[in-house]
């Protein structure tokens, strides 16, 4: 088969630069495996590795430093039958851990060479996350204090299941690159190399100790079997398969009601964790659009979600909604003293139209507003139904909402569990029916 | 009538499933987090892919890199996912890879408040990459804007291949609403412009256009793509006439094209002396005051809605500031687009009146700014 190399564009790596040598195996590897230029991506990041682009006739995509296999992972999802080969050098690498750690967990079907010098050459020889103890770089005395990675453990660790250690002097290292271009999922290949611009001039035994250094090190030579499991694509590609039988359920919404009020109503509810405090809300919200009714919905809650207060602000309008936001709240719920507290400032907004239904436990500042009290655990209502007896309540005066558009809202929603709590509560509520004269809005 | 009762990330989803947005990365973030679970059952469906990446670098990667392969690409976040796209924007930029990037601003600085809304990055997306190279902002006010500009900006960035951003806000995009997506405008959906005959270089542009044709990768033709400065080819260049060719022909291809993704809305009250600008989630309420001040004062005062923030829409600036005696500008931050408009109306008056503690702009803030004269 034809060389993918670019005739016109022949390698600039300094005189004596594991790069070329390497550059050559890959071309070869590509042409053992039969590989015409429009089937490969090589995809690069900075550099002296970077180059590796410019000297290919195959696709090419040089990218910011460390992120080449994002780029990658992305091209290979979208065009599986392409070949992608990385090249980074152990700079890209270390500043792209993150992502060698996750294309190791992810095992897409790509092959990273890494062109590992020990030293990021292109700026001028500084150290890198595989430098040995003990070696000079310019970057003074720092890569003293720190331990150099080893690539190849950590890609074991992360669930690499094609893991090659090799010097770029490796006769057979074309074969070597054939066999990881070859492997099924995510290979990688560490190729211990010489900079003869910059780390050889200040270390001139690291040819020496290279491969007896290797020797020494537990031996990396293809698949861990451990790791052996299926391609991330392949497995993506069958998901997609599922989800495309499912036929979409947009939730989409119908009127059946004619709206119960001419005007703007903001109600919120103020409760605890626990008290389907948003559930709630979301159930008034339905009634309404039920009632053709404009309506938005903010909710407020601690990030631990199983604790602390739980705010549902509504506003349901016969109008398009402009200002989002509650000006003069017509209903406050208020629950819980946690919940009275996010949103203190709303009953300072309220006037003498506003009704607050309160939970006796609940104080509330002393304003305008309306206010009934509503012992709800002596009519028998566990706590956290009170949101939704609070509804009920509401919806037995037909203002923002009429009990029919409620029940309505609950037929659609509710399981056949969630019906019966409803209709329970409903039965509970009649018994305080005679004080609603006051809640008249 | 389809009626959704969804938040404003939630429409943009839609909206850029419609667009034909087929690739989509995330990080989660709040307040963003909904646009990635509502992508997850959206594109699947249709053949889609939707990633949750290692973090908000790798998202943008992956975005990139499927661009590139011909596929449409979005990805969303807040702020501090905004920074860390930072270099990757340039790329986008630098390489003209078409790419929508969502940002549902909230509270700042840094890691900030994550439920409290903001426009706290308005001139940061704008400026947040290397090189200050224009990019294109549009700016959501509901949530028909969420779904519609969102089409928008995949046409934007498909036909003039660049990053587009919807600077949205937490407001918007936590809020659920009531929208009937049946009558939501849909504009016609546009694809990349394919290079068709002749050698193929990748960044070279047919006389009298700006935009490169496309060919993806891994296609028959190889393709270069590289974020270094570089020629018509795609290799590295250091020619100085080549280099500003290059960075000239960036910029024009956004500026040049701004008239037709000019999107804004003109509320004008004949007799008017006074002018609100506004954008965003402030824009309804400021629609409000306007009214509010109208009937209570008889105070005449048109206002402006911007949609399209970058690059600055002058001429509609202009247009509607023309025989105004003040120009009052309000948005959810301590004063950034009011900067441009600062710029563009330079002999007038324009004053500002914003926030930026995690609480809405009321009506009455506005209207009580209009009334009583305006802050500096």
């Amino acid at each position: 088969m034809a060389s993918l190399l670019d005739t016109d564009r022949p390698p600039v790596f300094c005189p004596g630069c594991s790069h070329e040598r390497i550059l050559f195996a890959l071309d070869r590897a590509f042409q053992l495996l039969g590989l015409l230029t429009h089937e490969v991506v090589i995809v690069t990041d900075i550099g002296c590795s970077g180059l590796f682009d410019t000297f290919f006739k195959t696709h090419a995509f040089h990218g910011l430093h460390g992120r080449a296999l994002t780029y990658a992972a992305g091209i290979k999802l979208a065009r599986p039958e392409l070949h992608v080969v990385v090249v980074m050098g152990d700079g890209g690498l270390g500043i792209g851990g993150a992502h060698f750690l996750a294309a190791c967990r992810r095992n897409l079907d790509m092959t990273l060479l890494i062109l590992n010098n020990f030293n990021f050459g292109m700026t001028g020889g500084q150290f890198s996350c595989t430098t040995p103890t003990g070696a000079t770089t310019s970057s003074g005395f720092l890569n003293n204090l720190e331990r150099p990675l080893d690539i190849c453990s950590v890609a074991a660790a992360a669930g690499a299941p094609f893991v090659v250690r090799v010097a770029a002097s490796e006769k057979k290292l074309d074969v070597r690159i054939v066999d990881a271009l070859a492997f099924r999922g995510f290979s990688v290949v560490d190729i211990w190399s010489i900079c003869t611009g910059r780390y050889l001039k200040r270390n001139p035994r690291v040819a020496k100790d290279l491969e007896r250094r290797i020797e020494g090190m537990e031996p990396f030579d293809g698949p861990i079997s451990a790791n052996l499991r299926r391609e991330y694509g392949e497995m993506y590609r069958e998901a997609l398969d599922r989800e495309t039988q499912k036929t979409a359920a947009p939730g989409e919404m119908h009127v059946y009601f004619t709206p119960s009020i001419k005007t703007r109503r903001e109600v919120v509810l103020l409760g605890s964790a626990g008290g389907q405090i948003i559930s709630a809300g979301s159930l008034l919200a339905r009634a309404a659009i039920l009632g053709g009714m404009q309506v938005t919905q903010k909710n407020d809650y601690d990030v631990t979600v199983m604790r602390g207060p739980a705010v549902s602000e509504l506003i349901i309008s016969n109008e398009p909604i402009l200002y989002p936001g509650v000006n003069k709240p017509d209903v406050l719920i208020a629950l819980s003293k946690e919940g009275v507290k996010r949103r203190q400032a709303l009953f300072y907004q309220t006037g003498e139209t506003s009704l607050i239904i309160r939970e006796p436990g609940v104080p509330v500042p002393n304003t305008a507003a309306r206010v009934q009290t509503v012992d709800f655990h002596s009519f028998g209502i566990r706590k956290n139904k009170w949101a939704l007896a609070s509804l009920v309540i509401l919806a037995r005066r037909g203002d923002p909402v009429t009990l029919e558009m409620l029940k309505f809202a609950v037929e659609q929603t509710f399981d056949e569990k969630g019906r019966r709590e409803f209709y329970g509560i409903m039965e509970l509520t009649e018994r305080f029916s005679d004080n609603l004269a006051v809640l008249k809005p | 009538m389809g009626l959704r009762f969804i938040d404003g990330n939630q429409a943009v989803a839609l909206g850029a499933a419609y667009a034909g947005c087929r690739f989509f990365a995330a990080y989660p973030i709040t307040p963003a987090s909904s646009l990635l679970a509502e992508m997850l059952v959206l594109l699947p469906q249709k053949g889609g892919i939707v990633l949750q990446g290692e973090d908000e670098i790798a998202c943008i990667g992956y975005c990139l890199g499927a661009s590139m392969a011909g596929m449409k690409a979005m990805t969303a976040s807040s702020g501090p996912g905004l920074s860390l796209y930072s270099e990757n924007i340039s790329f986008a930029i630098a390489g003209e890879i078409p790419i929508v990037i969502v940002n549902v601003m909230r509270q700042g600085p840094s890691t900030g408040a994550a439920t409290l809304g903001a426009d706290g990055d308005i001139q940061f997306l704008r400026w947040g990459s290397s090189g200050g190279l224009p990019v294109v902002v549009l700016a959501p006010s509901d949530l028909r804007d969420c779904f519609t500009l969102t089409v928008h900006a995949f046409n934007i960035a498909e036909r003039l291949r660049c990053p587009v951003f919807i600077a949205s806000n937490k407001e918007i995009g936590m809020t659920r609403e009531t929208l009937d997506i049946y009558t939501v405008e849909k504009p016609p959906v546009f694809e990349r412009k394919e290079h068709t005959e002749g050698p193929f270089l990748p960044f070279a542009v047919r006389e009298g256009e700006d935009v490169p044709r496309f060919l993806p990768i891994g296609g028959p033709i190889s393709v270069r793509q590289t974020s270094s400065t570089h020629g018509t080819a795609g290799y590295i260049t250091t020619n100085p006439v080549e280099i500003q060719e290059s960075v000239e022909r960036l910029k024009r291809k956004i500026e040049s094209q701004l008239s037709s993704f000019t999107f804004y809305d003109i509320y004008d009250e004949p007799g008017a002396k006074i002018l609100v600008v506004s954008y965003g989630v402030t824009a309804r309420a400021a629609r409000e005051a306007v009214a509010m001040v109208k009937a209570k004062a008889g105070l005449k005062v048109s206002l402006l809605v911007l949609k399209t923030l970058f690059p600055v829409p002058d001429d509609v600036l202009k247009d509607a500031a023309r025989d105004m005696e003040r120009i009052l500008v309000v948005e959810m931050n301590l004063g950034q687009y009011v900067l441009e408009i600062r710029r563009v109306l330079c002999n007038q008056r324009v004053d500002f009146y914003g926030k930026m503690n995690g609480r809405l702009i009321a009506p009455f803030e506005i209207a009580r700014e209009l009334s009583n004269g305006f802050s500096a």
